[in-house]
């Protein structure tokens, strides 16, 4: 067999550097996407180090980290927890989404996209990033606090929304009509429905198909069942990450609860390199003239999910305080903004550099304005003993 | 006592419940098995305070100490007086394939002869609970029956 050398040392460059950035950037409590996105663009060509022979592996794990990604989406999701989040929260996806996506849709205008590239800028604007979020809640320890089932209500909705969104970006990415588009997410969420009900009837069987004692059997068999499910999906155009979805959204139970640890390290390997590749896609150079359009976008939608979070809040009876802290937790937007731009094509000119330096600012600002907003003011030594 | 119940979408469930003496605890239940118990004070009724963590581990050991097996002590008390009859705690681990499922799935009954005479779920105890009780992980099934039939109820819950 041979070995090639150069591809080698620049993967365990890029992962040692990753390593780095991905450390430094926990250390100080943050999320390690937008470093891995700085680590692409100073990648590559005209950036600090080329690699040319790892370009085609991480192509190659790009779309597989997509897949991964909604793979673990679909595992996480429970259809009580989506029932629930639909009884209470319903309004509040409505307002997310109205308020969210249409700035997306007009910086999108004013900017000269074509339609496919106003769609994806509008999904891009509107879903917020369930991992940063529910990550950052747990660290900063308010899962407790009376605000956060509204935050996490209002990402479920988002995330299943995607389920529907995605099928119609890809379609109309690759060239087909608005006809086809709509065929595709008719494709999708008939396919979403069918799984739901197909998991709480039949779940064990599904779970049967994978299921297996040894861990390696049980890896093999999701990622066997997932690329092929994919590939299909995206055979009948609805998107790889679609049938990935849900693969995820089938198996429930304690399949899926194993499935998730199983596969966890795989998707945090390959969800990097996704966004190493979305990195690598942009030239450093054209990051610079869409600065200012990502600057506005940023803070305009920044301050509609705070709209967001404190109408959802306020649905639940939370307190102003407590309203503020939901609204400033949504602002951060991440890895599917960045799925969303790997799917509409990384090749047309200004979305993918927007959205990198989009989601660049946000997901570095959104945890910091979440971790100063609404927190307890600064209290007297003598409060926290008689507190406690 | 009233024991809320709330949904914590993704990350798992929060039990809320005020203590007699005013104060508002909050236990959050993490899918992880991780267990963090928050209590609520001062002004801010929203914002939890973190009192401490538990892995499951030490989450397990606390139940302990606090109280399923008081529950299931009581009821062992009731049948040492039926000779024959026994009771004993079944637990429900995450893992078990009747989480989330109604409790009538389990045909316990039909199959093994016992009965589950109540559920302990946290704080709360479901007293003769019905065919559509939902079962949930960690909650403690209370079953009275003969020797074998609660063994063949450990059994069914397990696998």
């Amino acid at each position: 067999m041979h070995v090639s050398i150069a591809l080698l040392l620049e993967l365990g460059l890029i992962l040692a550097v990753l390593s780095v950035v991905g450390s430094l950037a926990r250390r100080v409590a943050l999320s390690p996407v937008p470093l891995y996105l700085l680590a692409g663009l100073a990648l590559g060509q005209g950036g600090v180090l080329p690699v040319p022979a790892a370009e085609q592996f991480v192509q190659a794990g790009a779309s597989i980290g997509i897949v991964l990604l909604l793979l673990a989406l679909g595992l996480e999701f429970s259809i009580a927890e989506f029932t629930t989040s639909m009884r209470h929260h319903l309004p509040s996806a409505g307002v997310d989404l109205l308020v969210n996506a249409v700035p997306g849709v007009v910086a999108g205008w004013l900017l000269g996209l074509d339609g496919v590239g106003v769609l994806a800028l509008a999904g891009a604007t509107y879903i917020s990033s369930s991992g940063i979020i529910a990550r950052l809640l747990g660290d900063l320890r308010r899962l407790g606090n009376r605000e956060t089932p509204s935050v996490l209500s209002v990402l479920v909705l988002e995330d299943f929304l995607m389920a529907a969104y995605l099928p119609v970006l890809a379609v109309l990415a690759s060239g087909g009509t608005w006809w086809q588009a709509t065929t595709g997410a008719l494709v999708a969420v008939g396919a979403v429905l069918a799984a739901f009900a197909a998991s709480s009837r039949w779940g064990h069987h599904i779970g049967r198909l994978v299921e297996h004692p040894d861990n390696e059997q049980l890896m093999l068999r999701m990622l066997g069942l997932t690329m092929v499910v994919a590939a299909l999906a995206e055979l009948v155009r609805a998107s790889a990450a679609v049938g990935a979805f849900l693969v995820g959204l089938a198996l429930t139970g304690q399949t899926a609860e194993r499935a998730r640890a199983v596969i966890a390290p795989l998707r945090d390997l390959f969800a990097a390199v996704f966004f190493v590749a979305i990195g690598l896609s942009v030239a450093p150079a054209a990051l610079v003239p869409v600065l200012p359009a990502a600057l506005a976008l940023a803070v305009a939608t920044g301050l509609t999910k705070m709209f967001t979070g404190r109408y959802a809040a306020s649905r639940d009876g939370v307190g102003r305080r407590g309203r503020l802290r939901a609204g400033a937790a949504l602002i951060a937007r991440g890895e599917f903004s960045l799925v969303i731009v790997g799917l509409a094509g990384t090749q047309l000119p200004v979305l993918a550099p927007l959205v990198t330096a989009y989601v660049f600012v946000l997901a570095v600002s959104g945890p910091l304005i979440t971790r100063l907003t609404g927190t307890r003011p600064a209290q007297r030594p003598s409060d926290q003993l008689q507190g406690t | 006592m009233d024991v809320n119940e709330v949904l914590l979408p993704g990350v798992g469930l929060r039990y809320e419940f005020t203590t007699q003496a005013g104060e508002r605890i909050g236990v959050v239940a993490r899918r992880t098995g991780e267990f963090e118990v928050v209590g609520y004070l001062g002004g801010d009724r929203d914002e939890g305070r973190p009192l401490f963590r538990l892995n499951e581990e030490e989450a397990e050991a606390l139940a302990q100490i606090l109280g399923a097996p008081r529950i299931a002590e009581r009821f062992a008390d009731l049948t040492r007086e039926v000779p024959g009859l026994s009771s004993e705690p079944v637990r429900v681990a995450p893992g078990s394939p009747y989480v989330d499922r109604p409790l009538g799935h389990t045909r316990a009954r039909t199959r093994t002869g016992a009965s589950v005479v109540a559920i302990v779920r946290g704080a709360d105890v479901i007293a003769s609970p019905g065919p559509d009780q939902v079962l949930r992980a960690a909650d403690v099934l209370v079953v009275v029956g003969t020797r074998e039939g609660i063994d063949g109820v450990k059994r069914i819950i397990r696998d």
